[in-house]
């Protein structure tokens, strides 16, 4: 960002930080790749009853394009990871990736010739939701440990 | 309550039936594979047999004839059910393809041969299902070991198990 | 006058190759279609599934009996409870204790299947509605199955996937009052159904959408061997529960909805229908739920009580070998079949003595449903493929296994 190298390190850096990174957590757009049994749950966190939409995450747009968060939703197999990795890719910064249930994470109970063991061998992931799959409330948890994170980033590089 | 079928089977082709039996409710009929196709084609326009349910390969892993493919039909007409069972050497593993009989045995045939590597002669489409092109082996063979991947996109890290 | 078609007649024109998935919003889960197009028309289908596929059978011939039970809930993840069933039904053939299991577990067994099967056609309901543009009856179905999720959740611990069923019985019974929240959930679900009916079935855009449109004949579902509410909506009355009758199926009363033209609309119709006669049945079975034990009373399946495993060593000796060793079932092979909500699910298995099957297949009953979709498909327009694959059920654990 050019302005704020041209000012510095200073209190001025850091309200706009603050201002960015309030506006870039109340509104993620969501890319929602789901494949398995976890999609259930985020079907049911995205509508009225878990109402995700309160945290500003509202609506899905499901082109890598427009979105800002990547939410691998279930279990992810050697076939499909090439077109994980492309969906990843073509995602523009500031991007963020919630993996979400337990065979995201590690490959869950399927340990055999046919799934890979956790994305995060093919892409960085920032929160990790175990379960399998996980309550609405775990993916809300999520949610708001994904804010705090993003509300700390620091925007430039401090000497 | 399908023993007729069994019957009928016997009665017909009585060199190509090698065993039959009824357990747990189910008749079963082993027969050689290279009257198969016929025997089918009999099941079908003679017995009424519109339907094939399942069709599925078996590793007999170290017996010999090591495969076996399991067909399971039901006539929706009469209420029969029968399963029909057929093994093939692992040196020359392959029959004869039911799709003239059964359209739907297309994608059981597909499966089959990329997971025990056995091929149907004349089956009009033959490829992998559901693994991707540049796996190698048969996975459902007992002598593929359980955890051996093959992955198909660059990784950051090792699968380390 | 010069016409389009004199200026088009000598241009060298190609099929229009589009890939659709396997990441897509309406491909429910996962499942690729490479798509030959003509503009908007399709000519081409070739389906392309295989992105959810886990090794189910391979897992599952390295696992006990009952730890199979974990792995058949995920087969057809929303209605996770009619797996566990016919799975364990199969086994239970196979070591001959299946006239001995309690009367109280195989009620609760087809109570529980019963809300299963809503559960699923209500979530299927959910992504045809949501697909062909009325998101209203998404929220409002959601809603419907979370009423449901809480009584699943009450009994069995889990709200998707329960592995709640053990050889030789059910693993915990229902708790004290679980009839009345039952009764308050169907209370509150059958306004949505009749919500959803006002809304659906007389909506100009969603009968343009759906009827006469994905119509497939008896014929040729039959050739396919296709089974469910999909053989059903061309106008053919198959049903495992009434034809081939389980657990008690025979002694409730409920009628099997059929269609007419086996189009998407059929489809939509005998799903809402189907539900309606679940909810009798659940109704129906609750009065006539006996008490008693939920698991066989054999020490080679049961766990010992608490008591007798820290008082005896014959309680610490089994349920140490219910433990590590699990179900012994002797050798044979059996093929046994229930009414899933999308058709026959049938299970093979294979053992041969031990612990652990020989051979586990499932016959996923939307396997030849997408076999056919091809043929279904062709010369129909691109948009057509969704309220049709919608209509389908396709559900990724149980296609790909």
């Amino acid at each position: 960002m050019g302005l704020e190298t041209a000012l510095g390190d200073n209190w001025i850096t850091t309200k706009i930080e603050f201002f960015i990174n309030w506006a870039r957590k109340y509104s993620l757009f969501q890319y929602p790749f789901i494949t398995a049994c976890c999609g259930m749950e985020y079907m049911s966190t995205m509508c009225s009853h878990y109402d995700l939409a309160r945290f500003g995450a509202e609506f899905t747009r499901f082109t890598p394009r427009q979105s800002d968060l990547l939410l691998v939703v279930g279990t992810v197999n050697h076939k499909l990871a090439p077109i994980l990795r492309k969906v990843y890719e073509q995602m523009t910064e500031p991007k963020w990736v919630i993996s979400f249930g337990a065979c995201a994470s590690t490959g869950g109970f399927y340990d055999n010739y046919a799934v890979l063991q956790g994305i995060d061998k093919l892409i960085p992931v920032d929160v990790y939701i175990p379960g399998c799959p996980p309550r609405p409330e775990m993916v809300l948890d999520a949610f708001l440990k994904l804010q705090e994170k993003i509300q700390k980033t620091r925007l430039i590089e401090s000497k | 309550m399908s023993q007729i079928v069994l019957d009928k089977l016997k009665a017909r082709f009585a060199g190509a039936v090698l065993e039959t039996h009824s357990r747990f409710g189910n008749e079963t009929a082993s027969v050689k594979p290279e009257s198969l196709l016929e025997l089918m084609r009999f099941l079908k326009e003679e017995l009424g047999f519109e339907m094939l349910m399942d069709l599925c390969g078996v590793d007999h892993f170290p017996e010999q004839p090591r495969f076996e493919v399991v067909y399971h039909l039901k006539s929706m007409s009469r209420g029969w059910r029968v399963r029909v069972k057929a093994r093939v050497p692992e040196a020359c593993p392959e029959l004869d393809s039911v799709v003239s009989v059964w359209k739907g045995a297309n994608w059981y045939e597909r499966e089959c041969l990329e997971f025990y590597g056995i091929r149907f002669k004349g089956h009009p489409d033959l490829r992998p299902l559901l693994l991707y092109p540049e796996f190698e082996g048969f996975p459902l063979r007992k002598d593929y070991p359980h955890k051996k991947r093959q992955p198909l996109a660059p990784l950051l890290k090792p699968e380390s198990r | 006058m010069i016409k389009l078609s004199d200026t088009t007649k000598d241009l060298h024109t190609r099929y229009l190759s589009v890939m659709l998935g396997p990441s897509h919003p309406a491909m429910h889960g996962t499942i690729r279609m490479n798509l030959a197009l003509d503009g908007e028309t399709l000519i081409d289908i070739d389906v392309d599934p295989g992105y959810l596929h886990r090794g189910f059978e391979k897992e599952c011939e390295d696992h006990t009996w009952n730890q199979c039970v974990t792995y058949t809930d995920r087969l057809n993840y929303v209605s996770s409870i009619i797996n566990n069933v016919a799975y364990v039904m199969a086994v239970e053939k196979l070591l001959g204790i299946d006239s001995k299991i309690p009367e109280r577990a195989l009620w609760l067994r087809m109570i529980l299947s019963e809300v299963s099967r809503v559960t699923d056609h209500l979530t299927c309901l959910a992504g045809l509605c949501m697909e062909t543009g009325g998101f209203t009856a998404f929220l409002y179905f959601v809603k419907a199955r979370e009423y449901l999720y809480e009584v699943l959740e009450n009994v069995t611990g889990a709200r998707v996937t329960y592995s709640w069923t053990r050889i030789g019985g059910v693993r915990w019974d229902a708790p004290a009052g679980f009839e009345s929240q039952l009764r308050d959930a169907i209370k509150k679900v059958r306004p949505v159904l009749k919500d959803v009916h006002g809304l659906f079935d007389k909506n100009r855009i969603f009968l343009e959408r759906t009827v006469k449109v994905g119509v497939i004949s008896k014929e040729t579902a039959i050739a396919y061997g296709i089974t469910g509410p999909f053989l059903r909506s061309t106008g053919f009355s198959y049903d495992v529960r009434k034809a081939h009758p389980y657990l008690f199926y025979q002694d409730v009363d409920f009628e099997v909805p059929v269609g007419v033209n086996g189009d998407n609309y059929d489809r939509y119709w005998v799903r809402m229908l189907e539900m309606e006669q679940s909810l009798r049945i659940i109704e129906q079975a609750l009065v006539k739920l006996p008490g008693g034990p939920v698991m066989i009373d054999d020490p080679r399946f049961k766990f010992p009580d608490k008591e007798k495993v820290y008082g005896s060593i014959e309680g610490v000796i089994n349920h140490l070998k219910l433990v590590f060793e699990d179900v012994n079932v002797p050798a044979g092979e059996v093929y046994s079949y229930v009414e899933s909500p999308n058709g026959e699910l049938g299970f093979y298995l294979i053992s041969k003595g031990g612990n652990k099957p020989w051979k586990l297949r499932v016959h996923p009953p939307c396997f030849p449903i997408m076999q056919s979709l091809p043929e279904i498909l062709k010369g129909h327009m691109l948009a057509d493929i969704i309220p049709t694959f919608g209509g389908v059920n396709m559900i990724g654990g149980e296609m790909d296994r």
